[in-house]
């Protein structure tokens, strides 16, 4: 019964606290949690498959990647009404907002492909010819450097914003599903999740710095697939989910280790922290929950029941 | 004589942007032979599904696509010839030619027989063979040899899968019912040999002789056929050429599932396969051939996807070098069922989970949980290097 409704703790406080917003993928669905009260207060029809999701800089419009619509939907947050599409390509899977909240990203899964939209004139500014399967969207805190990269290719594409030519392809291992600039924009991480290994790259040389590998007592090596990938706000740790083998690894960015491993729900995708940076907000696909964990105990400390198949999370700043 | 028959197609893919974003250009082109014998199939009592006529190469085609957009951007080129040989002409001709022509590594699509007379041809020796069809256990045993990988599951890899599935359902009595074509004996020694290896019995077995049209008289032949057997909880069948099996659901004595060629099937590859990306490979295919892709498209992608992957990684065309590492523990291919493929370095067979489909959806993945392995849970399907009688692979152990 609560699908699609404002639920009563929302109408009857005023919409103040941070919030969550996790795409349902196989609802069609997003869901919103309440980063004080860590209940659901809302879900609001998307288009089909909903995927990637990420808000413009303000919290006042939210990006949602319908894959089997074809579009991205732009929705307002107060209301959850889908306000406009943006045209996508096919299939988008996950995209990135420049950081002046301009240009949109996308990855056209089906068509190794990234576009590249104006979400002010909500025009498709370009295409850019990438590897097989792009799926991984990141951008360099100040903008001018994007990268795709290509699951079935096996390559992160550095992209130039300017004149979105590729300025470099860089082998990781096979599948590589995220990429993610530290917060100084000194490094790319990148997770691939068949190889079972996140690599770090230099962002200027796009030299490889290192590899991180991932072993838990009593978990196969082959179930250790890492896909979302987040920076601790500091970028002093790095938070890698490990998909199937259902745990977070927690790692020191200065020397590359791993420092523990942080028990979740089943198949974990993809990652947000609170805006006021106490807690890490996980999607579990499997389970169809989140769970919350808190950042300074690094302890998980809430599950949180969403719709089916809980995929892609954004944090926005209410206030 | 026999030259009037074979199809020759070159393919050249060229190297068109490998300069502008090579990270090694210059590369050597690796020539991949697409070597078919194609086969009449066997009588089947329904003639509404035959197999498609590029089985095998399409996903071949599919496989090069993906490497060669790969390989724009590491400056590798791919250039694919395909050689068919029908039914009627002789293969080994054929063969000899594309090995004088220069072919050193072959995706074949052969009988067992067919594949081991090319794998022992001298012009052979230190060629690089991926088997792309023949799910005959010996070739993964006595008859392995040292120049043939296997991207197709072996039958006992599929029984094992089954076996597996029927223990985690605890179902402890069952039935078989096998054919007479030489498939459905190798597939009921693979499931017979499973069935022990997993600690399960067989209640009943019975024969499938009859020679009615069972089209229109099933509804009355077959629960009378199934009446003599003892009560079971699952019925398996032994029907590789898809003959007789179909018409044996609901038709039963008892009520009961059936399993093994028909029912809940243990396959390399399936349209219904969608989870772990599988969803985007069977969109680009069946954009590219308009139909779903089969068991055998799938061995025949990995096989190309192999290749692409350990020229990317190993910088090299090299036949021997190739399959070092292919072989090695290094390698490791994405093959959207949800965990690394690689190859087991004591008899060449691609370690793959193999899926367990009814006609709309996949019913279990196996290996399923709980069937440990000290390195690899992929080895408890088919032969594990401990029992192996392939000899070929004694360098590797």
């Amino acid at each position: 019964m609560i699908r699609f409704l404002l639920l009563t703790t929302l109408l009857s406080t005023p919409a103040m606290a941070d919030e969550i917003w996790v795409t349902n993928e196989m609802d069609d669905s997003v869901s919103v949690i309440d980063t004080t009260t860590l209940e659901v207060i809302a879900i609001y029809p998307t288009g089909e498959r909903p995927r990637g999701i990420t808000t413009s800089r303000d919290g006042s419009l939210l990006y949602i990647c319908a894959s089997d619509s074809d579009a991205v939907q732009v929705m307002d947050p107060t209301s959850g009404a889908v306000l406009h599409e943006l045209p996508s390509g096919e299939d988008p899977e996950q995209f990135v907002l420049a950081p002046d909240d301009r240009l949109l990203y996308i990855a056209n899964e089906d068509d190794a492909i990234t576009t590249v939209v104006d979400t002010r004139t909500r025009k498709i500014v370009t295409q850019i010819d990438v590897g097989v399967e792009p799926e991984g969207m990141a951008i360099s805190p100040d903008g001018r450097v994007q990268v795709t990269t290509s699951e079935t290719t096996n390559m992160a594409h550095w992209i130039d914003t300017e004149t979105h030519e590729i300025i470099a392809n860089t082998l990781v291992d096979p599948r590589p599903r995220y990429a993610e600039f530290s917060p100084d924009g000194a490094q790319l991480w990148v997770s691939a999740e068949i190889g079972g290994t996140v690599s770090v790259f230099e962002a200027a040389t796009q030299s490889e710095l290192g590899k991180i590998s991932f072993a838990i007592k009593g978990v196969q090596p082959e179930k250790l697939q890492p896909v979302g990938i987040r920076f601790s706000p500091d970028g002093a740790r790095v938070f890698v989910a490990l998909g199937p083998a259902n745990h977070i690894a927690v790692i020191d960015a200065a020397t590359l280790q791993v420092e523990r491993y942080i028990l979740v729900g089943r198949r974990v995708w993809q990652m947000a922290i609170s805006p006021d940076q106490t807690r890490l907000f996980t999607t579990n696909g499997v389970s169809g929950d989140v769970t919350v964990i808190d950042l300074k105990t690094l302890e998980p400390i809430k599950t949180i029941k969403v719709g089916r198949y809980p995929w892609g999370v954004t944090a926005r700043k209410t206030d | 004589m026999w030259e009037s028959f074979v199809a020759r197609i070159s393919a050249v893919i060229a190297a068109l942007c490998a300069a502008w974003l090579g990270t090694s250009a210059g590369a050597a082109t690796l020539r991949i032979d697409w070597l078919e014998r194609q086969v009449t199939p066997p009588p089947v009592l329904s003639n509404l599904q035959a197999e498609p006529g590029d089985l095998g190469l399409a996903g071949a085609e599919l496989g090069l696509g993906d490497i060669t957009t790969t390989g724009k951007f590491t400056g590798q080129t791919y250039d694919l010839r395909q050689t068919v040989v029908p039914p009627q002409a002789a293969f080994l001709p054929a063969a000899r030619a594309a090995l004088a022509d220069g072919a050193r590594v072959l995706v074949v699509r052969a009988p067992a027989a067919d594949l081991l007379a090319l794998a022992d041809l001298a012009q052979a020796q230190g060629a690089l063979i991926l088997n792309a069809a023949a799910p005959d256990v010996a070739l993964r045993g006595v008859d392995c040899r040292v120049n043939v990988l296997h991207t197709a599951p072996s039958d006992d890899m599929r029984t094992d899968a089954l076996a597996q599935f029927i223990v985690t359902k605890r179902w402890t009595d069952l039935a078989l019912i096998a054919g007479t074509h030489p498939r459905d004996l190798a597939f009921a020694d693979a499931l017979h040999a499973s069935l022990t290896k997993f600690g399960l019995t067989l209640r009943g077995e019975k024969t499938w002789a009859f020679d009615a049209n069972m089209r229109r008289a099933a509804g009355a032949e077959v629960p009378l056929f199934t009446q003599g057997l003892p009560d079971h909880d699952l019925l398996l069948v032994a029907d590789e050429p898809g003959d007789f099996a179909r018409y044996i659901a609901y038709n039963t004595w008892l009520p009961r599932p059936l399993a093994g060629s028909e029912g809940a099937r243990p396959v390399g590859w399936s349209g219904v396969v969608e989870q772990h990306g599988a969803a985007q490979l069977q969109n680009r295919f069946r954009e590219a051939f308009g139909r779903e892709m089969l068991p055998g498209d799938y061995a025949a992608w990995a096989a190309i996807a192999a290749l692409g992957e350990a020229a990317t990684r190993a910088k090299t065309t090299d036949p021997a070098a190739l399959r070092a590492y292919l072989l090695s523990d290094r390698f490791r291919l994405a093959g959207f069922l949800g965990q690394p493929l690689s190859f087991r370095d004591w008899n060449g067979q691609m370690r793959q989970p193999i899926p367990i489909v009814t006609e709309r959806a996949v019913v279990a993945l196996a290996p399923l949980e709980g069937f440990l392995h000290a390195t690899n849970e992929l080895d408890t399907l088919g032969q594990d290097r401990p029992e192996t009688r392939c000899t070929a692979f004694g360098e590797m152990k």
